[in-house]
């Protein structure tokens, strides 16, 4: 079958839905990240396989493809690879900003709380004790805390990203075999990258690059040449029942009772259901998710302008910013939790000051944008504010 | 984890706290998580030494299996474990040995199982763990797979196994990723059809009623010897609702059972 190439289609205008999407799930990995949340009851790992990393890698890499590939054609590899790796640079100096955070928060932990009980616990603290060796493990991406994964993922798949997208914009359906094939090597090989002190990444960058570079194709004219199929009814139909069937097995999660309907057969199959490796029944999930939201929210949907969607779209188009903040401000929540009280109405509160808090910087980010765009001289005709330039 | 707080949501909505402290308010508070205790599984081996009025125990664990001081050995689960078995099961003589060291990962409680199970020929392996792995951020496979080993290596020395998951730990809980570790040792208890005592859960709702306070910042041993106190019992709740002994007269009922939970 011969190839169309894709020089001319990249769509100048930004699809709101992935703002929208992307912004409700850092939103979501805010909530999920503080521990004991009540709150993150709501949120859709809980529901079923895939959880909001999904969403945010393959709408991370969509809006890659999309800033990236026009910057490709218009200015050339070497232009948009450099553009490419400063963007990496600036999610690796947001990591170490974060770490820094962690740390604070640690040494803070270790002057302050003492208890008999939690001896073995205190063990966490030890990497305090030869600062030289972890922070150094730090700085190389392989000594990561706690919900600090995604960022080390989204560096390591922008380092490779160039020629994938070389690739895209050339031989989409090749890059995308491309990308499958190197997802089963890693199944069969167990590839991963080592982690400090040991085993390895949580968020195995051969694992999670399928779905990154799935958004880039979809980015790129894949989204079109799926339309046919994501809105036929079978699709539909079938999206439907997976969502239900996940659904079902995560209410044994609760319930573990119910775990006596499910036959032996189908747990034997399914599990362990792996996210370090992005499980195939993830990605299935995260797909029927998609098919059944983009049936269900078309592109001109009049609502994507409304102040309701808003709030998160904002959010979404700052991404990176509110993802930090959004994990600086789950360290903070679960402070409050442990320091002063943690009733669910407290956690209810936090959850809902904390997603109040990203909203406001990412309006303020837009702010910034704009009166940085005026510069020093007289006003230029009036830009409009925002994503035209391409925020990935 | 995540897959216990439905549950908790109704218990919180149903219970009153209670803060008295008294020896019978104490024991109905252990009682506050009962239902988190899950036992579908039987202990064949249990049973038989339960009939034959010799149960021998072996508990493998680390550092939380553990309690600092001059009695902390007498204070700590196992022991309470034994001396709540032994209250419940008179003319029954309950053994146990302890093979209890801090920072010991999975992998290596199984090196030094055989040569524990050998010595002490136990009826039941409490196998305690997944906490050190989850600091140590040991490669989930591999803790599921020494896991699969342990389990393998006390059964064919003749013993059942019941595992005993990490435990709920406020302060530390957005540094140490225990998610996953709980997840997989669910699985393999699932898979292997081992009794698994649902310590994080039980403490979260402890945690949640107010039972004891878990955050508090205290260097004195009170709570912690209550805490260890509470699992002790429940344990041995576990280990007899599992053995499901055929002549039932000879269990001591400590008080009245509330059903309302099953």
């Amino acid at each position: 079958m011969k190839e169309k190439p894709l020089m001319a289609p990249i769509p100048t205008k930004r699809d709101l839905r992935l703002d929208l999407f992307r912004g409700i799930a850092l939103w979501l990995i805010f909530l999920d990240h503080i521990p004991s949340n009540a709150v993150s009851w709501i949120t859709i790992r809980n529901y079923g396989f895939s959880d909001a990393t999904e969403i945010f890698v393959f709408i991370s890499g969509y809006t890659a493809a999309f800033v990236y590939g026009r910057a490709m054609q218009t200015h050339g590899f070497l232009v948009a690879t450099a553009r490419v790796l400063k963007r990496a640079w600036q999610i690796y100096v947001a990591h170490v900003f974060l770490f820094a955070i962690y740390l604070a928060e640690i040494a803070y932990v270790v002057h302050s709380f003492d208890n008999p009980l939690y001896t073995e616990e205190m063990g966490v603290l030890d990497f305090l004790k030869e600062p030289d060796v972890t922070i150094l493990q730090a700085l190389l991406l392989k000594f990561k805390p706690v919900n600090m994964d995604v960022l080390p993922l989204y560096i390591v798949l922008l380092l490779w990203f160039s020629p994938i997208l070389w690739l895209l914009l050339r031989a989409p359906s090749m890059a995308l075999i491309a990308s499958a094939g190197l997802y089963a090597l890693m199944w069969t090989f167990d590839w991963n990258i080592a982690a400090y002190p040991s085993g390895t990444w949580a968020f195995n960058p051969f694992a999670w690059q399928l779905l990154f570079v799935f958004g880039a194709w979809c980015a790129l004219g894949g989204a079109q040449r799926l339309n046919r199929w994501i809105n036929s009814p079978v699709v539909i139909g079938l999206s439907f029942a997976y969502l239900l069937f996940a659904f079902s097995i995560a209410m044994t999660w609760y319930f573990p009772r119910l775990g006596a309907f499910v036959p032996h057969f189908v747990g034997e199959a399914i599990y362990p259901i792996d996210k370090t490796n992005l499980d195939i029944l993830r990605i299935l999930h995260f797909l029927s998710l998609a098919v059944i939201v983009v049936w269900l929210v078309p592109e001109d949907w009049s609502g994507l302008k409304s102040r309701w969607c808003w709030p998160a779209i904002v959010c979404g188009q700052h991404s990176l910013g509110i993802f930090c903040l959004g994990v600086f401000l789950s360290f903070a929540g679960h402070f409050v939790f442990t320091e002063v009280s943690n009733r669910v109405f407290t956690q209810v509160i936090v959850s809902v000051t904390g997603i109040a808090i990203m909203v406001a910087v990412a309006a303020l980010i837009s702010w910034y944008r704009v009166i940085e765009r005026q510069g020093p001289g007289p006003l230029p005709p009036a830009t409009k504010k925002g994503y035209a330039e391409g925020n990935v | 984890m995540m897959g216990r707080l439905l549950p908790l949501l109704v218990l919180l909505l149903l219970a009153v706290p209670a803060k008295s402290q008294g020896v019978a308010a104490h024991q109905a508070q252990c009682r506050a998580a009962e239902q988190q205790v899950e036992n579908d599984f039987a202990l064949q081996q249990v049973r038989r030494a339960i009939a034959a009025k010799q149960l021998s125990i072996l508990v493998v664990g680390a550092g939380s299996s553990l309690l600092p001081g001059a009695n902390g050995a007498k204070n700590a689960y196992p022991a309470r474990l034994l001396h709540a078995l032994s209250e419940k099961l008179p003319g029954v003589e309950v053994k146990l040995v302890a093979d209890v060291k801090a920072k010991r990962s999975a992998a290596e409680m199984v090196k030094s199982m055989p040569q524990a199970l050998s010595a002490a020929k136990p009826a039941l392996v409490v196998w305690q763990t997944g906490t050190v792995d989850a600091l140590q951020a040991i490669d989930p496979d591999q803790f599921s797979q020494a896991l699969d080993k342990g389990i393998n290596i006390a059964r064919s020395a003749g013993a059942d196994v019941v595992f005993i998951n990490p435990q709920y730990s406020p302060r530390t809980e957005s540094m140490i990723a225990l998610g996953t570790y709980a997840e997989n040792m669910r699985w393999v208890a699932v898979q292997q059809e081992v009794p698994l005592f649902d310590r994080f859960s039980i403490m979260k709702v402890w945690a949640d009623l107010g039972t004891f306070d878990l955050d508090s910042a205290t260097k004195k041993l009170d709570m912690a010897e209550r805490v260890h106190d509470c699992l002790g019992r429940l344990l041995a709740d576990l280990v007899i609702e599992a053995a499901k002994p055929s002549d039932r007269s000879s269990i001591k009922p400590s008080e009245p059972r509330a059903e309302g939970a099953r």
